[in-house]
């Protein structure tokens, strides 16, 4: 069990050694040696799984501590890590993806000039990431998710010389302090109420029926908790970062803003569902945010351009899913959901940079086109990775989403209306992609002619495209066509590609092969999610009308987008805009707001600030002017004043001992 | 005190009261040696006066030294209070050649001399009212050996600096070491020769004074 | 039975104040140095009054350490002195004011 703590040891070493050694080592060493670091840890995450596999399931959650953090009076918050089904399955695929995108890396951020910076985020996300999962209490995990939030700052400002980088990183960064401030909340609650942090302490109790917690606690503690969750993982009202950190190169998209940190939402939550318990007002909103959330991010996918953007909205969508089976008391169904996602989403996105890659930064769908003939590896691909996601059985999206739909259905027949809705809408986008980038005309060759043609849709460009090709050394291939990767970018496509076509057998609903079921069945027993069950006809017809209407989006999309490029009709401005919200956030800023800050910048800093500190300054020059004539230079007289001191003490001393 | 001279006075013959009576005699004379030659000093012009009259102060003082049976500090203290320390006190006067009367009279200060004097009073009276309160002896006695008992007041002082105080002790060594060398650097001949570092500060400092 | 310690803390206090007022009167460099003498004689007179009365070796210990201290402070600031008076001859205390403010 020991191997424990190598799971988090060797990205952190990976991470220093980077941070302080980085400018030496040369250019692949550090991915290479990040690669190593990453991949040892998931070896170790291996190791730990099979020790606990070897256990009976009711005494597979052990404690490490490390050292004990904080000792303030009674609260002692240590460094320590649990290993328990639901944090080693999170570990596991945090560090088997993981691994395989820093792999990827080496090649996508070849003859970048801070490559070795790239490569000490990547590791020290993974450590972060993995503090997160691992930590034994919230206080700890809380240092990693604040870790996480800093790697992902990092990343997507990662080429900050771009303002629309930077500016994307800031959102990011602070959109994930609302959240933050609301996990926060959540601590001090859970330590008025508890006097701990230590899951042992805090869930533990809670989960094997020991204690109860009152209502209104219960659903004050999750709401914030939840508040934490929203802004990690896009959902409403706190998505909007999400789309713009596609800014960061693809890699880092497809790593934390697909498969592993946006997911520490649906990580925390699960692992609160023994609070959540307690609340059914709290799930509701979780359900409801998940359903919201999968259908709007769906919506505003169907009309992007960006290739990365429309991924990014559909991961906005997809964890809108996850959080929707929490909601409807399914944390099995949405975990499921959460490594499949991790799976295709990752190889989506690393699809995606492959084809960017191989177009030299151009980012734009409608520049793109008939790609099929010139990438062999990554057109199939994308397309298991496309059918997993479109829920085309029998590929992974389809089982995981059928499970969760499940659940919807037993919640509420309106939240499985959200979600059959989007499962059309994710079908419909993922086809319009799929043939824009893979069929028709040819277009990335006009392209670079006609620069502007796509100002017309409104939707910002990638200024990627700007970035050039310093970032790849891509000048030496000139403009020439479309080549395919080399072996470093494809060999983790071919193992996701591999995972996203049959990972679902992991939990496969029939046959006995639930894997991931019987593994976290003893963190969700019946005193933290009630079980329930879905009759195998019930579930059989929505298995029949989810798949009718997968195939249903999937011929749409793919006969709309047949020919033309530019169907306006189809892609409505409001949704272009995203809906304006944006918009809506910007205009409430800047007017009211900014008329705000300007008076406090003109009236009260200018004036009152401003004065009061001159004032001080003034009043001191002048009380010196006054007080220098007390220096007369005559030591005597200095004598004389240490002696009226003295006098004085020892008239305060004697009054005092006379009392 | 006139209790206690009436006590002198009617001292009964036995040793006892022979020992208290000489006792408070020295502890007379003593306190008469030391207000006298402290008064000299503070009122006499001529500072060679004053260094004489220094000198019947420290005798005072090494008198009520005995007397609280320091003896070996009353030795001390003649030698290099009475026997160093006011010679070089002369010294420095004659060679100096500053043993002229010193205006007292003149100050540029008003209210120098009175908030002084009134300053010395006031001090005097507060410790005086503050020796009235009886309960504010205290501490650990004998913390680092004991002043009665057996053996010689040299052998425990002795015993004292070489043990517990050594660390002290080799301090004031070095203190010492240091004062010489600063007398060194300090009364260095500056001006003349114009190359040495201290002579060039010392010039430095004293034309600013003139300025 | 000898003089009570009062009497000598008393006497110490008079002279002790009795330097400190002529530390405050006088000008004359010298005599202000033996005015300090003086209270360091004063205190130095506690220091043993207090080893009577404690029954502690350490007041007269302390007393030691007065007596080299006193040694040093007088060797340097007769020094100071000297170096003083080669500049400017019958200077005072009051003659050394530049720090005026």
């Amino acid at each position: 069990m020991n191997a424990a703590y190598l799971i988090v040891a060797l990205p952190f070493a990976g991470a220093l050694v980077l941070l302080f050694a980085g400018r030496r080592i040369l250019d692949p060493v550090s991915g290479w040696f990040a690669t190593a670091m990453a991949a040892g840890s998931f070896v170790c995450t291996v190791i730990v799984w099979s020790t606990l596999l070897g256990r009976p399931s009711t005494s597979r959650s052990v404690d490490k501590t490390i050292f004990t953090w904080m000792p303030v009076g009674s609260l002692h918050v240590s460094f320590g890590l649990q290993l328990d089904p639901l944090s080693i399955l999170w570990s596991l695929f945090v560090t088997g993806v993981g691994s395989l995108i820093t792999l990827y890396s080496i090649g996508y951020m070849r003859g970048d000039p801070s490559f070795s910076r790239f490569f000490f985020y990547l590791n020290a996300f993974i450590f972060s990431m993995l503090i997160l999962v691992l930590a034994d209490n919230f206080l700890f995990s809380f240092l990693g998710w604040e870790g996480v939030g800093f790697c992902s700052y990092g990343l997507v400002g990662f080429w900050f010389e771009r303002n629309s980088a930077a500016v994307a990183a800031k959102k990011a960064f602070v959109t994930n302090r609302v959240g933050d401030f609301g996990f926060m909340i959540a601590l001090f609650l859970m330590f008025q109420h508890f006097g701990s942090f230590n899951y042992s302490v805090v869930l533990a109790p809670l989960a094997s029926g020991h204690a109860t917690l009152a209502n209104s606690t219960a659903t004050f503690i999750s709401i914030m908790l939840v508040l934490g969750a929203v802004a990690k993982s896009a959902q409403i009202p706190l998505y909007m970062w999400l789309p713009d950190a596609m800014e960061g190169p693809t890699p880092v998209s497809a790593l934390i803003h697909a498969a592993t940190m946006v997911t520490a939402g649906v990580y925390l939550v699960a692992r609160a569902a023994p609070i959540l318990h307690f609340s059914p007002d709290a799930q509701w909103i979780v359900a409801s945010i998940g359903a919201g959330t999968c259908f709007l991010a769906a919506t505003i996918a169907c009309v992007q351009d960006d290739i990365k953007r429309v991924l990014a909205y559909s991961t906005v969508s997809q964890i809108g899913y996850m959080f929707l089976a929490e909601g409807s008391g399914d944390y099995q169904a949405g975990i499921y959901h959460t490594v499949m996602h991790a799976f295709f989403k990752a190889l989506l996105f690393l699809s995606a940079g492959s084809i960017i890659h191989a177009l030299h930064d151009e980012q734009n769908m409608k520049r793109m086109g008939n790609l099929r003939k010139y990438l062999p590896i990554t057109f199939p691909a994308f397309m298991v990775g496309f059918l997993a996601l479109a829920a085309i059985p029998p590929f992974d999206g389809f089982w995981s989403k059928d499970e969760v739909l499940a659940a919807a259905w037993h919640k509420s027949p309106v939240l499985w209306a959200f979600g059959i809705a989007t499962a059309f809408l994710t079908a419909y986008y993922m086809s319009r992609q799929v043939r824009l980038v893979f069929w028709g005309k040819s277009r990335w060759n006009s392209a670079a002619a006609a620069h502007g043609a796509a100002g017309d849709t409104g939707i910002p460009l990638s200024p990627a495209a700007a970035h050039g090709s310093a970032a790849h050394g891509s000048a030496a291939h000139g403009g020439g066509e479309p080549h395919e990767a080399p072996r470093t970018m494809t060999i983790p496509l071919v193992i996701l590609t591999v995972a996203s076509a049959f990972g679902w057998l992991l939990n496969a609903n029939f046959a006995g092969l639930d894997f991931i079921n019987k593994w976290l069945a003893p963190i969700f027993p019946a005193t933290v999610a009630t079980p329930f069950t879905v009759s195998t006809g019930t579930k059989w017809i929505l298995g029949v009308i989810a798949t009718l209407v997968a195939f249903g989006g999937l011929f749409a999309g793919m006969g709309l987008w047949r020919r033309a490029v530019d169907r306006p009709e189809l892609e409505p401005a409001f949704l272009a805009h995203a809906w304006y919200i944006d918009e809506g956030i910007s205009a409430t800023v800047s007017g009211p707001l900014a008329r705000m800050a300007t008076r406090f910048s003109f009236v009260v800093d200018a004036g009152w600030v401003d004065g009061l500190v001159n004032g001080v300054g003034r009043s001191a020059a002048g009380a010196g002017r006054q007080l220098r004539r007390l220096q007369t230079g005559y030591v005597r007289n200095y004598a004389l004043a240490i002696g009226v001191g003295t006098a004085a003490v020892l008239l305060y001393v004697s009054m005092r001992a006379g009392s | 005190m006139l209790a206690s001279l009436q006590s002198v006075l009617l001292a009964d013959t036995s040793a006892q009261a022979l020992a208290h009576a000489s006792a408070w005699a020295v502890f007379l004379v003593g306190a008469a040696m030391i207000l006298t030659g402290a008064a000299g000093v503070i009122l006499l012009r001529n500072p060679v006066h004053c260094a004489l009259m220094l000198v019947v102060t420290l005798f005072g003082v090494a008198l009520e030294f005995i007397d609280q049976s320091a003896d070996f500090l009353a030795a001390v203290q003649i030698i290099v209070y009475a026997g160093a320390v006011v010679i070089l006190f002369l010294f420095v006067i004659m060679f100096l050649g500053v043993d002229r009367k010193e205006a007292i009279a003149a100050e540029p200060t008003k209210l120098q001399k009175p908030l002084a004097l009134l300053m010395g009073l006031v001090v005097l009276v507060e410790i005086l009212a503050l020796s009235r309160v009886d309960h504010w002896v205290g501490g650990t006695p004998a913390l680092s050996g004991a002043l009665n008992g057996p053996g010689d007041n040299v052998q425990k002082v002795g015993q004292a600096v070489y043990t517990g105080y050594l660390l002290p002790f080799e301090m004031t060594a070095a203190l010492l070491v240091i004062a010489v060398v600063a007398t060194v650097v300090l009364s260095k001949r500056a001006g003349g020769a114009g190359n040495d570092e201290a002579g060039a500060v010392v010039a430095e400092e004293s034309s600013e004074v003139t300025s | 039975m000898s003089v009570p310690s009062a009497w000598y803390l008393v006497l110490a206090a008079i002279l002790f104040g009795m330097g400190a007022t002529g530390l405050l009167v006088r000008r004359n460099v010298l005599v202000m140095f033996m005015c300090i003498e003086l209270m360091l004689n004063a205190v130095n007179l506690t220091f043993v009054t207090f080893a009577r009365l404690l029954n502690d070796i350490g007041g007269q210990v302390d007393v030691l350490f007065v007596l080299v201290v006193a040694a040093a402070e007088v060797v340097v600031g007769l020094a100071i002195i000297v170096a003083l008076f080669r500049r400017r001859a019958a200077a005072t205390a009051d003659d050394i004011h530049i720090l005026k403010g």
